[in-house]
């Protein structure tokens, strides 16, 4: 094979050029369906979580055009509060649980430790049809009918009140939680056993820090959840009291069980972010992390204080007061490792060679909004605040800044970062950055005004409204028509360029992750020859990228 | 066309101190969020990849950064803790004077009952100027009553009695809302609450088809409960005497000591066993599911107007 046929090329003859990679060792169904090559799982992921993404993005432009007007007069009650359950259920538990850790990381973090897989190949593959099954069951009850409890599930109203298919939603997440647990261990195990010779802890990028934090989580905190929920489906099924007064259970304990899972699971969603962003705001400033320790033991701090902090959920819910005073002052000491994050970053940014590719319009894009959405958190953390805004869309402002401006910002710039990597081909830059442009003006447009409404007082899960709040409804939706054209953009240029794309080379940012140093898509099993690791991550000393092996 | 609000209307006594905590955030924040924006948007133009900008990073190797941005925010992020902390205990120390109303919450609607019986459903009116309680059940669900105007809220949970407790200080009628997500109609549990001067208040009570008030009817059904038979005066069976019980501690069976109020008189209803007063046989039966939540509130305003009635009684003197 000449090189000459390697360069970018789209002649007839490029078919014939079969240079062996993940992508064509093995074509059939079968070796896709039975892979346990950690890339092609990757692919298998990115495949149903789009899918996923477009479900519960359908439900919030249903639910964005209901509010426009303050009458309820597009579709009935009912079908409001079961659009809203489904699109938080399939967002959380079916996008962005699993949106970097399951794709991103499941395609890149053997290649950055230069590992030939994960550690437990097999399992993770029974963690994609764990996770098939769980989404298939969650799509059946929404085929059926739906749910309307709201993905929080309180009870006694998800026990003994809600009409709906409580159970058949609730085994779906059940099942999706060993999904998360199995993956949660293989990158554990992963990052302890399978690091190439040199790479220690201090040597790791600092995205692998944040999936360890994130696998933490995943591990302690996920059986938390399917505890909760089997408890849930033992009261609803069997009437057994639980949580229902009237069968002398204590409607506050699910409240405490679910949030001590789901407060964690905030930063399992949005820890792999902090960690997609350092990659990428150290790569395209040519610049060495500053800070680096700091950054990646925040990453834990987050972590574990991220644990303690769950009954700030319950200001109001008529938990001690004792209890409120610890867990508010707890969440601002859990805020103090993100302000770290967002300080390095800035600081990294000093005196670099800053480059604006599409991977650094959403990194920079996912700075201004997640400080906007922590910043926000200091408002709810706050008791007396926190009573006025609570339950309102205050706080749906809040977690959709964390969540989608934070977390899928930093999803796509990870996607389009490692874009290259995983398909050999460049994305079409102009492209690329109208829609990092657009997703984070209509994100603004979307989520800023209900920051305005929530204080204002407007109730979240509200299918009708007083007429007083409509100017900024009449706002945000128009702003969630942008972000759904936005989102649709890289579906058509990304598998645009599956085909089309230019052909990308082993290393297009000059990075110098270990992943880099491989042909790009790499082959089936990542390295010819397993890398010595001889310095630290992001050396960029004097604009040049020089690669963590020897 | 609906006008443009930008902030809520301030009618409670906590609303302003409330507003001045959310200015304080405000202002903190937003000086660091701007503070941060300028130096991003500095770097990016600074040093964007083809500028000619001198890179000196001698000064960059610094421990002293990290420790001053992380003291910084951890002295900043404590007192707001406190000062939110401080805001939000006075939720839990109502005036001793204040007007006490109960409210039953349920799918898909409020209802009030005032101590001199006087009931509403969606409504609230209460005197401007003067601390109101409220004494708070569901019959089924979570609800949360919240007031925005009066930047209150608390969550109305079946199987307990939640207090919440504000001063109007204006008159006007202000949006009650449910603020926790409750079934089909939950955007459809809307109140008002009427504040009114408290002379119009008190035309408004006589107005009302009243009756004799909460107590008297709770005695009422005291005694077709069945309760007088062994807590009114010649019971058959010794059972604790209920005057002058509210508001004063009971030792239990068990060693603790808790003290009676509307919760403690519910629960030994409800939950009889829970809380056995000291010195008395663990016989009480429950009358959970027998008693409605309007009717219990009666029950417990008659309980509580007993206490004048006579000096703390001697229930539990004798335990240890």
């Amino acid at each position: 094979m000449s090189t000459i046929a390697v360069a970018p090329g789209r002649g007839p003859d490029e078919s014939a050029i079969r240079i062996p990679n993940y992508l064509n060792t093995g074509t059939t169904l079968r070796s896709w369906l039975l892979t346990t090559d950690h890339k092609r799982i990757a692919l298998l992921y990115f495949a149903s979580l789009t899918a996923f993404f477009f479900i519960g993005g359908a439900a919030a432009v249903v639910i964005r055009l209901e509010l426009a007007t303050p009458q309820g007069n597009l579709i009935g009650s009912d079908t409001y509060n079961r659009l809203f359950t489904m699109h938080g259920i399939v967002m959380v538990w079916f996008f962005l649980v699993p949106a970097v850790p399951n794709t991103i990381c499941n395609f890149v973090v053997p290649l950055m430790l230069g590992a030939k897989d994960l550690a437990f190949p097999r399992i993770n593959l029974l963690s994609w049809y764990l996770f098939m099954a769980g989404g298939l069951l969650t799509v059946a009850s929404l085929v059926a009918g739906g749910v309307d409890t709201g993905w929080t599930f309180y009870t006694p109203l998800s026990t003994l009140f809600a009409n709906s298919y409580v159970a058949l939603a609730a085994l779906g997440v059940i099942v999706v939680g060993f999904s998360s647990i199995a993956t949660g261990l293989n990158f554990i195990v992963t990052v302890h056993k399978l690091r190439a010779p040199g790479l220690t802890w201090y040597r790791l990028p600092i995205f692998i820090w944040s999936l360890y934090a994130t696998s933490v989580i995943l591990v302690l905190g996920t059986p938390v959840l399917t505890i909760a929920l089997v408890l849930l489906l033992v009261e609803r099924i069997l009437k057994v009291g639980i949580f229902d007064p009237a069968l002398g259970g204590d409607p506050l304990l699910w409240q405490h069980i679910f949030w001590f899972y789901s407060h964690p699971a905030v930063y399992i969603m949005i820890l792999p972010g902090l960690g997609v962003v350092t990659e990428l705001v150290t790569c395209f400033s040519r610049k060495r992390l500053f800070g680096y320790k700091f950054v990646a033991w925040a990453s834990i701090g987050i972590a574990v204080i991220g644990f303690l902090v769950w009954g700030h959920h319950m200001f109001v819910s008529g938990q001690s007061l004792f209890a409120s005073l610890v867990f508010s002052f707890l969440s601002y000491v859990v805020a103090v490792p993100s302000a770290i994050k967002v300080f390095n970053w800035t600081a990294t940014l000093h005196g670099g060679w800053i480059r604006f590719d599409a991977p650094m319009l959403y990194a920079l894009g996912f700075i201004g909004l997640f400080t906007i959405g922590g910043m926000t958190g200091l408002f709810l953390a706050a008791l007396a605040v926190d009573v006025h805004v609570t339950d309102t869309y205050f706080v749906v402002a809040h977690f959709h800044y964390i969540m989608v401006g934070g977390m899928v910002s930093a999803f796509f710039g990870a996607l389009h970062f490692w874009w290259p990597k995983i398909t050999g081909r460049m994305y079409p830059e102009y492209w690329a950055r109208t829609a990092a442009a657009l997703m984070f003006f209509g994100f603004n447009l979307t989520f800023f005004p209900q920051f305005i409404l929530g204080y204002l007082g407007m109730p979240r899960r509200y299918h009708a409204y007083p007429p007083e709040y409509q100017v900024w409804h009449v706002l945000s939706s128009g702003g969630a028509v942008l972000l759904a054209i936005a989102y649709l953009m890289p579906l058509v240029y990304l598998t645009w360029s599956m085909f089309r794309g230019v052909r990308a080379g082993p290393n297009p940012w000059q990075a110098t992750g270990l992943e880099w140093q491989t042909p790009s898509p790499p082959p089936k099993e990542n390295f010819a020859t397993t890398p010595v690791v001889v310095r630290g991550p992001y050396d960029y000393r004097d604009r040049a990228a020089h690669p963590q092996h020897g | 066309m609906p006008s443009v609000t930008f902030w809520p209307e301030q009618a409670g006594s906590y609303a302003v101190e409330v507003d001045w905590l959310f200015f304080g955030l405000l202002l903190v924040t937003g000086l660091t969020f701007f503070l941060l924006m300028f130096l991003l948007v500095r770097f990016m133009v600074r040093y964007r990849e083809g500028s000619r900008a001198e890179r000196d990073l001698s000064g960059e190797k610094g421990w002293h950064w990290e420790i001053g941005w992380t003291g910084a925010s951890l002295v900043i992020f404590v007192a707001f803790a406190a000062w939110g902390a401080n805001l939000f205990f006075r939720l839990y120390q109502p005036p001793a004077d204040a007007l006490e109303i109960f409210v039953v919450a349920k799918q898909w609607m409020w209802k009030a009952q005032h101590s001199g019986g006087q009931r509403e459903i969606d409504e609230l009116h209460v005197p401007v100027g003067r601390p109101v309680r409220l004494v708070m059940s569901s019959e089924d669900v979570i609800h949360s009553f919240f007031i925005p105007a009066f930047r209150i809220k608390h969550d109305v949970v079946p199987g307990r009695y939640e207090t919440l407790w504000f001063e109007a200080v204006k008159t006007g009628t202000f949006g009650l809302l449910c603020a926790e997500y409750c079934g089909t109609l939950h955007s459809g549990m809307l109140g008002r609450v009427v504040a009114m001067e408290p002379r119009d208040f008190a035309a408004w009570l006589d107005a009302q088809p009243g009756s004799d008030g909460l107590a008297q009817e709770g005695a009422a059904l005291f005694r077709s409960l069945g309760c007088s038979g062994c807590h009114g005066p010649g019971g058959t069976v010794r059972a604790p005497p209920l005057q002058g019980l509210y508001g004063h501690p009971v030792p239990l069976a068990d060693g603790r000591v808790v003290t009676a109020d509307e919760r403690y008189i519910r629960d030994s209803i409800l939950l009889p066993k829970a809380e056995v007063a000291a010195g008395y046989p663990d016989i009480m039966p429950s009358f959970a599911g027998q008693i409605r939540e309007e009717d219990l509130v009666r029950i417990v305003a008659y309980i509580k107007s007993l206490a004048s009635d006579a000096p703390p009684s001697q229930v539990g003197s004798r335990t240890p």
